[in-house]
């Protein structure tokens, strides 16, 4: 072999390792997605679907309110189950990894993610149990006297959020655990050498480091949660619409799956904007 | 290890080898020759029902749910012709799959048309230039159904209480716009067969004041949920389909039609016009008619509901008659009437004021 074509190999050895990987993402992805694109600019007419080749679907989204109302629930929703979620996982990240004996953290986190273990639908339909107005909650609070009628907790908002943080938490709780962890105590022992105090110490130094973390689960979160279907189907009792429920609506019955897709393109634009405004935490590249 | 012991081990492998080999040849031995391919509702899936089928013409019938006719038509689109056999179809979407031209003409001296209800043989639906393209197999109402420990009856028996406030928060909706506003618009003294786009704000404006009173507006299951754990007592779209199967663990579930009248659902089955199994098809449809697996449908584990061949009444129970209200039928399908099956441009009106509906 001459040495252009040893080389020749030495250059394509690396695609040959990531084509398996850059062929699926083009077959189930690159592909789909064009697909979808190029669909979102035909049109549903009748029982037909024409190629009109037009932006009447996207017109659609900006003249009916509720179409624009159902992407404002959902980013409110997105937005408040993420925050709610990161304030619950962070000190139960911080707790397994500071306050647990590290023989014990590996049976913690296993237990943290227990819930992961079974399926989402069964999960959300216990949620719906566990909230109604004959449900755990309301039982303990009745017989504790703190309530004189059922709260109304579930079909709303609010049993949506709840499904939505039990399950965001486990997963922001390993993204923060993982970072934490591998923060070098010494870091905190200068910080203290320095005159620091516990307070000072976690908000100078402790939670910057950890911000990568936090962005990562924060940024999976925001993806999940804004493009999840069953949660606020199975929990919010169609109180409000979130923009999955919408696509799916032009779904069900009529197939109109031009307007389905341009609805979908549209949240794939939220979410690339908020990958933009995550992006400075989440670099892959290695230092 | 001793010469009886190692022999015992022996013999025991040799019998539990024996059996395996017997299983499975006994396996291979049943696997059916053919295989049938259909497309159903969530009703034919219970083994009992499908069971006798496979016996007697020695196939597998594979069977895939779906929900939503919409559902259906990308299921068969993106499928090759000939993949499927049988369609099981909302019976005012049959026009919708001749349209289509999706299904095949069916012998009509081999049904027993005769035997139906006769408002189900529906031939406006379900025969065109002449030819039946398909036949009801089962039907039911969209209603109201209600926790008759926690309500008054008698007030069930007018729909305009759903839009008064006398039972805010405690009202669920049926997730399906086409027999809900079917019945909001039966409740305002119209014609659902002769809806317009006219109709629609008064039917908008309505379906805004039940919003009004709903705890919740959810599909089959979260409904029927809500109304089994009394976390509502009435459920406005509901009917003999939810409480039917329930009413043996609690008899407090009741369903009633209203003065006004109600909806009328039907399920119709065909065969697909790409079947390469049109013979076994047509046997298919005409085993899901009998009287026999025609009471298995009607008391599905899915859900309950009339069967449309009035010959399966001598197979049921008095207390499935009872529960499914048998002797009633004729005031009820009287008093009711099919729920809409609006022109395409229209149906997207009304699922546009139902998502108005749902985001109120």
């Amino acid at each position: 072999m001459t040495a252009r074509a040893r080389q020749t190999s030495h250059d394509l050895k690396p695609w040959g390792f990531v084509a398996p990987a850059l062929l699926w993402t083009l077959c189930f992805f690159v592909a789909p997605f064009l697909v979808m694109a190029a669909m979102s600019l035909w049109e549903r007419v009748g029982t037909d679907l024409v190629a009109s080749w037009s932006f009447v679907n996207y017109a659609k989204f900006f003249e009916r309110g509720h179409y624009l109302e159902a992407m404002l629930n959902s980013l409110e929703v997105t937005v408040i189950v993420t925050v709610t979620s990161i304030l619950l996982a962070y000190p139960f990240a911080w707790i397994l990894a500071e306050k647990v004996p590290a023989r014990w953290q590996r049976l913690a986190l296993v237990l943290a993610i227990l819930p992961f273990w079974t399926s989402y639908v069964v999960r959300s339909y216990s949620w719906l149990l566990v909230l109604a107005n004959n449900g755990v909650i309301n039982q303990v609070l009745l017989a504790m006297g703190i309530v004189d009628d059922p709260l109304s907790l579930a079909n709303s908002r609010s049993a949506t959020v709840i499904g939505f943080v039990h399950f965001f938490v486990m997963l922001l709780t390993l993204t923060i655990y993982a970072n934490l962890v591998q923060l070098p105590p010494n870091y905190r022992k200068a910080a203290q050498d320095l005159g620091a105090n516990g307070l000072q110490t976690f908000w100078h130094v402790i939670l910057p480091l950890t911000l990568p973390g936090i962005m990562v689960g924060a940024f999976l979160t925001f993806v999940l949660c804004i493009g999840d279907y069953i949660t606020p189907q199975i929990l919010g009792g169609n109180q409000e619409l979130l923009m999955p429920q919408v696509i799916m609506l032009q779904i069900g019955r009529r197939a109109d799956f031009p307007t389905a897709s341009a609805l979908a393109i549209l949240l794939m634009v939220v979410v690339t904007i908020a990958y933009l405004g995550f992006a400075r935490w989440i670099r892959l590249e290695r230092a | 290890m001793t010469s009886s012991t190692s022999s015992r081990n022996r013999r025991r492998m040799l019998k539990t080898a024996a059996a395996t080999c017997a299983l499975v040849a006994s396996t291979l031995g049943a696997q059916a020759t053919e295989e049938l391919n259909a497309l159903v509702w969530c009703d034919h899936t219970d083994p009992e029902l499908i069971l006798p089928f496979e016996e007697k013409f020695d196939v597998r019938v594979n069977l895939k749910e779906y929900e939503g006719t919409g559902t259906a038509m990308a299921i068969v689109e993106q499928s090759q012709p000939g993949d499927w056999d049988v369609f099981v179809i909302d019976g005012v979407d049959v026009p919708r799959a001749i349209d289509a031209d999706l299904l095949a003409p069916l012998p009509k001296d081999q049904l027993p048309t005769g035997d139906l209800f006769p408002a189900l043989v529906m031939p406006e639906n379900h025969s065109r230039d002449g030819e039946v393209y398909a036949i009801s197999e089962k039907f039911g109402y969209n209603t109201i159904s209600f926790n008759k420990s926690k309500v008054d009856p008698e007030d069930m028996k007018d729909m305009t209480v759903l839009w008064s406030d006398k039972y805010k928060g405690k009202i669920a909706v049926y997730d399906y716009y086409l027999p809900v506003m079917g019945m909001v618009a039966a409740g305002l003294g119209k014609t659902t067969a002769d809806l317009t786009a006219d109709d629609l704000p008064e039917i908008k404006e309505t379906l805004f004041k039940i919003k009004d009173n709903a705890k919740l507006v959810g599909e089959v299951v979260s409904s029927q949920t809500a109304i089994a754990t009394g976390e509502v007592d009435i459920l406005v779209g509901g009917g003999e389909w939810v409480t039917a199967g329930l009413a043996a663990d609690n008899p407090d579930l009741d369903w009633i039609l209203p003065e006004q009248g109600a909806m009328r659902w039907s399920q119709s089955i065909g065969v697909f016009k790409d079947s390469e199994k049109k013979d076994l098809a047509t046997e298919f449809v005409k085993y899901i008619l009998s009287p026999d697996a025609q009471a298995k449908l009607a008391t599905s584990s899915c859900y309950w509901a009339m069967p449309a061949n009035a010959k399966a009444g001598e197979k049921m129970t008095d207390q499935q008659k009872t529960a499914l209200r048998w002797d009633d039928q004729e005031a009820y399908i009287a008093n009711s009437q099919l729920y809409p099956a609006p022109s395409a441009e229209l149906d997207a009106q009304m699922q546009d004021a139902w998502t108005e509906f749902l985001q109120h």
